[in-house]
């Protein structure tokens, strides 16, 4: 990473420079004041920068340069599952019958388009276990919101208003809640065991008949498999509720377990976490709903159906929860998802589990005598350390996660989940060769030397980046969101 | 079989598993009960090499009529316009698109400058005070306005103008329906939202009046009227725009909106079958802290050096949980990120050029239909779409202009029972004028609208 300061834009920009090229206007020009009211005509411009094209390619260049993607190094961000993404997913997507073609046409014209989505629907019902996929929801969040309006649908449907309550975990992603409420439930949290696990007492004594449904990811974000599903579930059917499944850490149980078969009624995945997305700096996701037959009814219009030899959008259904997304979901993205299920086919997609599952526990055994370890039995596709060892010596679980950035890597996630103390959580992936994770157990013993010896040395970190701690209280303080021409 | 995307080899499976002390890797799976596990194997497709998945995933597109081999007069909220070559490049630098939300800025700054400078790139255009870092898309982001402008006037009444996108309507609709809210729709006239029936509906539950500008018809909304309506009542003024148009006309925060938002798709974002797109969102200083989204501030680092940090996270629901504003998480950074380059490219200059040439190019399209003959829906002042009315469905009518190598305009029928055989035109400034001429041509030749009236 290069460490030089980097203008801004606006900052490079002298009247008179372009970037562009367009045809001249070769039809007969009329005077726009004739057309448009003045009133409506823009007479500010609009301050964009002016630039040539290398001083752009430079700019975003350097950019690049000062930021780390999975490309540039080992990532292991607990449960966001930052795998490789593969280059040919990107060119797929660019082909001109994916790339150009517009939502609205005459659905005869974008039959393979629409063939691609319907064969990435049923290989997601299938690897989920669920009856039938809606790919509309445009991320992961955006997929939980709209399984619960389809279960408040169904709860509705049946006569049942008084459903006002969505159980969610301790340990629960921070969406999770979030949706509960955009959604117009009130949500509530049940605690976990000192396995980490849902306590089943607790979630007996929450659960009653206002419950509309209990969000669980499986594994949670301890990384550890709730083994008690199935008499979760019955808590949950008994007192006439729902189950959803959050999908972020499918990469688990691919071919080793299914929501379906757990009981859940409800599924969404993050395409863009175990099915390759990529990430983009933070979207575009996709997040697709799985339901079981009871809830089809409620699936967002329209729904993808085949007919003979047709592909159809059907729009005729009249309990459908409506539309979450304007035209059918973000299909770049299910592009790039459909290409990596089609490259790694049944066997893939198990040993793809396996393989993140592996890693995960050998990291775990490895760091385990030189970190705290709350939950000591096997975990999943990844694990939760406490920093509270190094605590006490002075050292934050932040201070490890900067010294990290020193040897190159993006740290794990941190602080999360809550239940745990200076949480260090990390996810390897199973695009990560023995090699990778083996430098990276070092650097992490180092530093966990470093807490004892030099505690300087991880408190003042990072040292090498192109900017140091930022001070992100006077950020919120004073709040500068733009940039200000200076006068 | 071995996958490409998995470098273990049996030798490390071997290593690994003595240092975790157990045989094989079933063990690690002994905590999925029984009765669940899965046994069989997945019935999905097999696995296929890199050939022949390009040969199969180039079979499906090639089904599809795209729009580089067609000229497309098709816009309906989606248009096909110039991207600079270097848009796609920049986007393809990994850094960017294999990278997660910056949440380590140190090694971040990259992605948190562009978006800060994204963010300010739409406040110039739209003329507002703040914008986020990207929503989803133009119509959830809508629906969103109208969740903030509830929360903000604790009012229950969203009000929206027929002539704003039918599917962002009904994903309104959708979100409303959640928090409970009340969603009116107001007729429109001449294509223009009605300013009697908006006076009739908005009342002191009104939480926001919300528009499009241009509207769905492409018809520019006398904006400066309806702010007077829901001021007056004292609800919030939210105006959707194409951000395109904007190059040419009044920016919203001109006319006192509170709210603006729209897609960026116009900026370097191909149409790919309705998205990934790009959802902006603008307020006034005074909703800063009501945002959904991220939103990236400027700082400084410890030895005083300018910097990025993702800010104001208090609203976030990875803080506030069940008490965030919205539950939003992934946006569409790298989709943010290529309208940003898209708009840098054109730039000052540019922005202002293509938004005049859309203009001048639809009014010819306009001009060239009804020397023919064509009789036009609309009567007031439009951007780069207008609607035409046809004696036969669109979908004839578009199954004809096929034929010819061009992709038709959007039937209205679909949405409007009002406007059944008329159709919606978009003119970009990708058409030439032989396409267009063309288009006249093909129209007037068509035997089910020889009988148009003269």
């Amino acid at each position: 990473m290069r460490t030089e300061h980097q203008s801004l834009i606006f900052e490079l920009s002298k009247p008179g420079r372009v970037g562009y090229s367009i045809p001249e206007l070769d039809v007969p020009e009329i005077n726009v004041e004739s057309i448009i009211p003045s009133d409506y005509l823009r007479t500010e411009e609009a301050d964009l920068p002016e630039v040539s094209e290398l001083q752009i390619v430079r700019h975003y260049t350097a950019l690049s340069n000062r930021n780390h993607g999975v490309d540039s190094g080992f990532y292991p961000l607990g449960s966001c599952t930052m795998k490789y993404n593969p280059k040919i997913n990107e060119d797929v997507a660019r082909f001109p019958g994916f790339a150009h073609i517009h939502p609205l046409q005459d659905e005869e014209t974008v039959q393979g388009a629409m063939e691609m989505m319907y064969r990435l629907q049923t290989s997601l019902a299938e690897i989920t276990g669920m009856d039938e996929v809606t790919l509309q929801p445009a991320a992961g969040a955006h997929g939980e919101w709209t399984g619960l309006m389809m279960i408040r649908a169904y709860h509705e449907a049946n006569g049942d208003f008084n459903r006002t309550k969505v159980i969610v975990p301790d340990s629960a992603h921070g969406t999770n809640p979030a949706s509960a409420t955009v959604a117009g439930f009130e949500s509530i949290t049940v605690k976990s065991d000192e396995r980490g696990l849902v306590d089943l007492e607790d979630l007996k004594r929450v659960v009653d008949q206002d419950v509309a449904a209990l969000m669980l990811t499986n594994p949670n974000t301890l990384g550890l498999f709730e083994e008690h599903i199935l008499e979760m579930a019955k808590i949950v059917h008994e007192a006439g509720g729902k189950l959803y499944y959050d999908g972020a850490n499918a990469n688990a149980i691919l071919g080793f377990a299914r929501p379906g078969d757990m009981g859940f009624d409800v599924v969404h995945l993050n395409l863009h976490k175990t099915f390759t997305g990529p990430h983009g700096g933070g979207g575009p996701g996709s997040g697709p709903v799985g339901v079981k037959e009871d809830l089809i009814p409620f699936l967002p219009k329209p729904v993808l159906v085949k007919e003979d030899d047709l592909y159809k959008f059907e729009y005729d259904r009249p309990q459908s929860i409506g539309r979450v997304k304007p035209f059918y979901g973000n299909f770049g993205i299910n592009v790039r998802a459909f290409t990596y299920i089609m490259t790694m086919g049944p066997d893939g997609l198990r040993q793809v589990s396996e393989n993140a599952v592996l890693n995960a526990n050998y990291m775990m055994r490895r760091l385990e005598p030189h970190f705290d370890l709350p939950f000591t039995q096997h975990c999943k596709h990844e694990f939760v350390l406490s920093g509270r060892r190094q605590k006490k010596l002075g050292v934050r679980t932040l201070d490890i996660a900067k010294r990290l950035l020193d040897f190159g890597y993006h740290p794990p996630t941190i602080y999360f989940p809550l239940s745990v103390e200076e949480a260090i959580m990390i996810e390897p992936t199973e695009t990560e060769s023995k090699e990778t994770l083996d430098e990276f157990i070092e650097k992490m013993i180092q530093i966990s030397k470093e807490a004892e010896e030099t505690p300087e040395l991880v408190q003042e970190a990072p040292h090498t980046t192109v900017v140091r701690r930022l001070d992100e209280a006077t950020a919120a303080r004073k709040p500068i969101l733009k940039y200000m021409k200076q006068v | 079989m071995t996958f490409r995307y998995l470098p273990m080899t049996d030798q490390d499976k071997k290593e690994m598993l003595e240092t975790i002390g157990i045989e094989t890797t079933e063990d690690l799976f002994q905590d999925i009960p029984e009765e669940v596990r899965f046994n069989g194997r997945l019935q999905i497709e097999e696995a296929l090499s890199e050939p022949q998945l390009v040969k199969e995933m180039g079979r499906l597109a090639a089904l599809n009529k795209n729009t580089k081999d067609h000229a497309s007069f098709l816009g309906a909220g989606v248009y096909d316009h110039y991207t600079p070559s270097i848009v796609n490049h920049m986007l393809l630098r990994s850094e960017f698109y294999t990278a997660y939300t910056p949440y380590q800025p140190e090694i971040s700054q990259g992605e948190l400058q562009a978006i800060f400078e994204f963010q300010t790139m739409i406040c110039e255009l739209t003329g507002m005070d703040v914008a986020n870092s990207s929503m989803y898309d133009g119509g959830t982001s809508l629906a969103e306005a109208g969740l903030l402008s509830a929360a903000q006037t604790r009012r229950k009444k969203i009000v929206v103008s027929k002539s704003v996108h039918p599917e962002s309507r009904a994903v309104l609709h959708t979100y409303a329906k959640g928090q409970h809210l009340e969603v009116v729709e107001v007729d429109t006239e001449d294509g223009v939202t009605s300013l009697n029936a908006l006076r009739a509906e908005v009342d002191e539950q009104t939480a926001c009046v919300i528009v499009q500008y241009p509207n769905f018809f492409g018809q520019i909304e006398p904006l400066k009227d309806i702010e007077e309506i829901v001021h007056s009542a004292k609800g919030m003024f939210v105006v959707s725009s194409n951000p395109l148009a904007l190059g040419a006309l009044t920016p919203p925060g001109k006319f006192g909106a509170d709210i603006v938002v729209g897609d960026a798709q116009p900026f370097g974002i191909a149409q790919g079958f309705g998205g990934p797109h790009c959802g902006y969102f603008a307020v006034t200083t005074k909703l800063m802290r009501k945002v959904p989204g991220r939103l990236v501030g400027q700082t400084v680092d410890e030895d005083g050096k300018r910097g990025f940090v993702l800010t104001l996270q208090a609203r976030e629901q990875h803080i506030r949980r069940d008490k965030a504003t919205s539950n939003i998480c992934s946006n569409q950074a790298l989709n943010a990120l290529a309208a940003s380059i898209a708009m840098t490219a054109l730039g000052k200059q540019g922005v202002k050029e293509v938004a005049h040439q859309n203009i001048q190019k639809a009014h010819y399209a306009k001009k060239v239909l009804e020397e023919k003959g064509f009789k036009t829906a609309f009567t007031g002042p439009f951007f780069n779409e207008f609607v035409i009315e046809l004696k036969c469905t669109a979908k004839e009518v578009n199954a004809k202009l096929l034929e010819s190598g061009i992709i038709g305009g959007y039937d209205l029928g679909l949405s409007y029972s009002e406007l059944k055989n008329h159709m919606l035109l978009a003119v970009t400034e990708m058409r030439t004028k032989e396409e267009i001429d063309q288009l006249a041509n093909v129209l007037e030749g068509l035997a089910c609208v020889q009988n148009i009236s003269h």
